[in-house]
């Protein structure tokens, strides 16, 4: 890199900066001066406008085009073999009860954790240092996070020395060492830990978030009334951070189903641990049957419905309050 | 925190209804309370202490393997470091000044790094603000179902939207990056944008869902009586619904910070892959060799690839302050 | 107040800024080389382009990619083309994508004949030239130009080749134990046999383990054996589904290579019991041998690397070295040699005359020489000199591929479709070493052949 490729770089970043700079002032501009018929209809517009041009560039577009692919063969001609291909095939069942476990279990063990921990730490000293903790597994790139986990699952059989965490202890503890990833059905269980791992952090931030907008004089109020912490945290804390609950429970449910690298990297989909977004990804992209890969996801479509419904219901209710 | 004390707003604390009691002395009066509040706080400590524990451990023996030498990594624990003495700084060595022919330079990619994700991230969450506020705040019939089904592109895998995002842009896109480069030599062919265009595109759904729900949990009244007082939108979004909402963007703005920072798949497909672009993920990933064999140097990697985002994790804790509704309570 | 938050920005903006300056001036420019230094009669056919460039991308990493950029480092000096290569581990996953979406490096160097089929399928790739034809001809053994060719358009020459279906031992367990090169399969089997004997513990020591691809190397035994059992015709009919999977040739090769992958007596040496093949990774599971925990160790020419993983050369490759590799043997005596093995094929994206006189170059002898000079890899091409291969076993790789009389075929599970090739066969395999039955794990991976 050169002195004149820097200034090149940063001169992209200032112009883009610029420039975006100039859009949304720009769109603000226009919104306030919008015309006084129908005001509120251009305003909406407006400020929706750039969102939603970008979502139907990068997503919808694709999603429709994706959906049409599900029902091509290679050579594009229609056909429904790839659907009866997803049905037939021996390891369907398994994955499709797979995908099903990975959403009962990571979402709401890790808004659990992470709701509990947001709550422990919230205005203890040194509250940003117990958070880091909890935000580093996030903040680690996949590719390392899965070395990570090597060092806690790995085998090695009887005799030689244990190098993974898990093993270690059951080794100490007087047991055989035990194939993790190869075991059905712990080994499901323990990638599902992994995502939990993962997610908590996720799930304490926003949550911790919410909770400093619980107003304090709520809190009092309850603590006037000489109720305990548990009675506060239910009766207080939780209704005032129930839309944030909402939200991470179910943005955690959608990254559930879509998540797919760590099984890949940890078991390849074998031993009985697929699920529905590692066959998707390896149909599409390792198989090059992205017939097969566009079917699949629209299955993972169909799994999020549940999540989207419930989700509808509790924007009606929370209009319905307002 | 002062610079969004809920002063700036239009209205006042005589929002306040009935059921928040304005305390002068809030401090737990009664000596039960008082034992209360410790017991509670002393579980408290103990569970987040083992939380806290369990949570590192994994990430612990990943940095304390980055300092071991390979042929240890592989035969002993991490835990038995004191038994099986060895430490090296190798594998940093390694990831930080071996100079390929092939990539050479570090400082170029992080450089991109930086570049990449400041706007792939100031994009979104200036965008994504804008439409929850939309679909919070001004109301039509259809505006519900439109953010329902925004927040259901969720589910969309990344991975099935890059060919036809990747075939507009070449259509699009690529006569505009060219044009730039020849009015301004110094700016790339491969530049940045389609990277920041993907990135927010890919992170609006999450984004507007996310901030939706903060924005929407400001009080009626607070917006209510900004319009009484003749604000318009634009007004309400800058200098309440923002400021209000700081620590849910600050949140949502450590979070895209961080999957576009470690996002390897987007800027392999829109960039080319070239020194022009590139990420820093792009050249940790291809220390490990053709076939894998130079995999300790992930552990090193890891660690040098998290100081930035951990930097803004710790830079942004100012914006998750206590009580900006205070006073104000749902109507 | 407005103010007092943009500075808060500025502040870590300035230090990333600096941290970045300050990591480019220690990383430095690397120097160009000089024109004069450098001789250019080679390449006066190449023709000279002021300022043309070419980027290449492939799934060559680290040092053999720095062996690669170095090996057209003259030719970019003396054509004045400026070659630009990016090696990414999820190439061959992104190749078709970036491709379908317009945005292809230039010369994609490809893995695999079936992925350049599906290229040339979608239209995307660009022919080979006739300067690249006729070197293609000239230099290589008819199977390969079939191995590039789609509908009977030639698309590009072989790279690099790579010979698989090596056994490596250590000769000096074999001298102190008189144990001779077996000739035939099933003196390789009495081989085994006598071994585990002898030492009381398993011969083999075999890592199926490489994260999501677990189970190649147990593909590799079985297309060593279907070739050797059944010949090159019948191996031809297996990979282009002439045969189905489950065709009773298959499951016998299948049931060969199980004698020794389903044998407690013969697997694990030194790493456990059966169940650990899938467990040891493909980079360590011979290292046993250098312990004397196991003896035989079946894995392609290019393990020659790993056996120093501290690196360093303290273990040497060398038939009076630390380990050594002997060519799995026919089935009888006198059949001829077949050899199953790997190799790249670099394809055109970009109509233009730079990209072919790169190509050009890469087809030639000269290239071939230059690079397989500079270590580590072996070419197929009949100009290469065997004595440039950078060690004896490579010298032996070269002789082997340049030899009329050897009958090459490339890896099968690289012509199979990506379904089967790069999902279905290798996790059939793992479910076969765990347990499942041949016929069974057959008919799955039968399943699994796209229609179309």
């Amino acid at each position: 890199m050169t002195t004149a490729d820097l200034l090149g770089k940063i001169l992209q970043v200032v112009m883009g900066l610029a420039i975006f700079a100039a859009v949304v002032g720009l769109l603000i501009f226009f919104i306030d001066k919008a015309p006084k018929k129908g005001r509120d209809y251009w305003q909406l517009g407006l400020f929706l406008l750039p969102a939603m041009l970008f979502v139907a560039i990068g997503l919808v577009y694709p999603a429709i085009r994706t959906s049409f692919l599900a029902f091509q063969d290679n050579s594009g001609a229609w056909t429904l073999d790839n659907f009866i291909w997803m049905f037939t095939q021996p390891a369907a069942i398994r994955t499709l009860i797979n995908t099903f476990i990975w959403v009962a279990l990571a979402p709401i063990v890790s808004t659990v954790i992470g709701l509990a921990y947001a709550v422990f730490i919230d205005r203890s000293r040194g509250e940003k240092y117990y958070k880091v903790i909890l935000f580093m597994p996030i903040a680690i790139s996949f590719v390392g996070a899965s070395v990570i986990w090597r060092f806690v699952y790995e085998y090695r059989s009887g005799g030689r020395e244990q190098i993974g965490l898990l093993n270690a202890i059951v080794v100490a503890l007087g047991g055989e060492p035990v194939q993790w990833m190869q075991t059905d059905p712990i080994n499901t269980i323990l990638l599902i830990v992994i995502m939990i791992w993962v997610q908590t952090g996720f799930a304490m931030v926003l949550l911790s978030a919410a909770i400093k907008g619980v107003p304090t004089e709520q809190i009092e109020a309850a603590q006037l009334d000489g109720t305990n912490a548990w009675q506060r945290f239910r009766n207080v804390t939780v209704p005032g951070i129930r839309g944030a609950l909402v939200v991470v429970f179910t943005t955690i449910s959608i990254a559930t189903l879509k998540v797919f690298d760590i099984v890949r990297t940890m078991t390849a989909g074998n031993f009985d641990t697929s699920v529905v977004a590692n066959e998707m990804y390896t149909q599409a992209f390792r198989a090059s049957e992205i017939g097969r890969g566009s079917a699949l996801a629209l299955i993972l479509f169909v799994f999020v419905l549940p999540i989207i419904i419930y989700n509808v219901n509790v924007l009606r209710k929370q209009r319905e309050i307002r | 925190m002062s610079s969004v004390a809920p002063a700036d707003l239009p209205i006042g604390r005589e929002l306040a209804d009935g059921e928040a009691i304005e305390l002068a002395d809030s401090e737990p009066g009664t000596k039960t309370a008082r034992v209360k509040k410790r017991l509670t706080s002393r579980t408290a400590t103990i569970a987040s202490i083992i939380i806290a524990v369990v949570w590192t451990i994994p990430t612990f023996g990943l940095l304390v393997s980055s300092f071991r030498p390979a042929e240890l990594i592989q035969t002993t624990g991490w835990w038995t470091i004191f038994q099986n003495p060895g430490f090296t700084l190798e594998n940093y060595q390694n990831v930080l000044f071996s100079a390929s022919r092939s990539s050479p330079q570090l400082g170029a990619y992080i450089v991109n790094s930086i570049a990449i994700t400041l706007l792939g991230t100031l994009i979104t969450l200036v965008f994504a603000s804008m439409a929850a506020y939309a679909f919070a705040w001004i109301r039509f019939k259809w505006v519900n179902w439109l953010f329902i089904f925004v927040f259901a592109l969720q589910i969309i895998p990344l991975q099935m939207s890059l060919v036809p995002l990747l075939q507009i842009f070449s259509t699009w896109l690529r006569p505009m990056q060219a044009w730039l480069h020849d009015v301004v030599p110094i700016i790339p062919e491969q530049n940045y944008l389609p990277l920041w265009l993907a990135h927010a595109m890919f992170g609006l759904p999450l984004a507007i869902f996310l901030l939706h729900n903060f924005i929407a949990e400001i009080p009626a009244d607070v917006i209510e009586a900004a319009k009484v007082d003749g604000a318009t939108h634009g007004q309400i979004f800058f200098r309440i619904v923002l400021p209000l909402a700081t620590p849910a963007l600050a949140s949502f703005a450590i979070f895209q910070f961080i999957w576009v920072w470690n996002d390897l798949l987007v800027a392999l497909i829109f960039s080319g892959g070239t020194q022009d672009v590139a990420p820093i993920t792009q050249r940790l990933a291809e220390l490990v060799g053709t076939r894998g064999q130079d995999w300790q140097l992930l552990t090193a990697a890891a660690f040098i690839s998290i100081i930035i985002p951990l930097i803004v994790f710790f830079a942004l804790q100012r914006y998750f302050v206590r009580g900006l509704l205070a006073g104000a309570t749902k109507g | 107040m407005r103010l007092t938050r943009h500075r808060r920005w500025i502040g870590p903006v300035a230090v990333a800024a600096a941290a970045g300056l300050a990591l480019t001036a220690c990383t430095g420019d690397i120097a160009q080389q000089d024109a004069a230094d450098t001789d250019c009669a080679d390449y006066e056919e190449y023709g000279t382009f002021d300022g043309a460039e070419v980027t290449v991308a492939g799934t060559i990493l680290d040092l053999e990619a720095d062996r690669l950029v170095e090996s057209w480092a003259d030719f970019e000096t003396c054509t004045g083309i400026t070659v630009d290569y990016q090696g990414s581990s999820e190439f061959e996953a992104q190749i078709a994508v970036l491709a379908e979406g317009g945005n292809a490096p230039d010369v994609g160097i490809v893995p695999q004949p079936g992925l350049l089929n599906r290229l040339a399928d979608g239209g995307w790739l660009i022919p080979a030239s006739q300067p690249v034809v006729d070197n293609i001809d000239e230099w290589w053994d008819p199977i390969w130009k079939e191995y590039a060719t789609v509908d009977g358009t030639v698309y590009a020459a072989p790279l690099m080749a790579s010979v698989k279906g090596w056994v490596w031992y250590s000769p000096a367990e074999f001298e102190e134990n008189g144990y001779e090169i077996p000739q035939t399969l099933d003196e390789l089997s009495a081989l085994s046999d006598q071994i585990a004997a002898d030492s009381g513990r398993q011969p083999w020591c075999v890592g199926l383990e490489s994260g999501d691809a677990t189970g190649w190397p147990g593909t590799d035994w079985i297309e060593d054996y279907m070739l050797r059992l059944h010949g090159a015709d019948v191996y031809d009919q297996w990979v282009t589904h002439g045969i189905p999977f489950n065709d009773p040739q298959v499951a016998e090769a299948f049931d060969a290579v199980g004698a020794y992958l389903k044998n407690e007596e013969m697997v694990n040496g030194g790493i456990g019991d059966v169940s650990t093949l899938v467990t040891e990774a493909f980079q360590t599971g011979g290292l046993p041998i250098l312990d004397g925990e196991c003896s035989l160790h079946h894995q392609a020419s290019f393990y020659e690397t790993f056996w120093n993983p501290e690196g360093g050369d303290a273990n040497t490759v060398a038939s009076d070295g630390t380990v050594f590799g002997f060519l799995l043997p026919p089935a009888n005596a006198d059949d001829p040699l077949s050899v199953t093995g790997g190799g790249e094929f670099p394809v055109a994206f970009r109509d233009a005359e730079e990209v072919e006189a790169f190509r050009h170059y890469l087809s030639s002898d000269t290239w071939a020489n230059n690079r397989v000079s500079l270590g580590g890899v072996v070419s197929a091409n009949k100009g290469l000199d065997p004595e440039n291969a950078s060690s004896e076993l490579l010298v032996q790789a070269v002789e082997i591929l340049q030899d009329p009389e050897t009958t090459f075929r490339f890896d099968g599970s690289d012509l199979m479709p990506g379904a089967v090739g790069a999902d279905s066969f290798w996790k059939g395999i793992v479910a076969w070493v765990g347990g499942e039955s041949t016929p069974q794990v057959l008919d799955t991976i039968e399943a699994s052949w796209p229609a179309s």
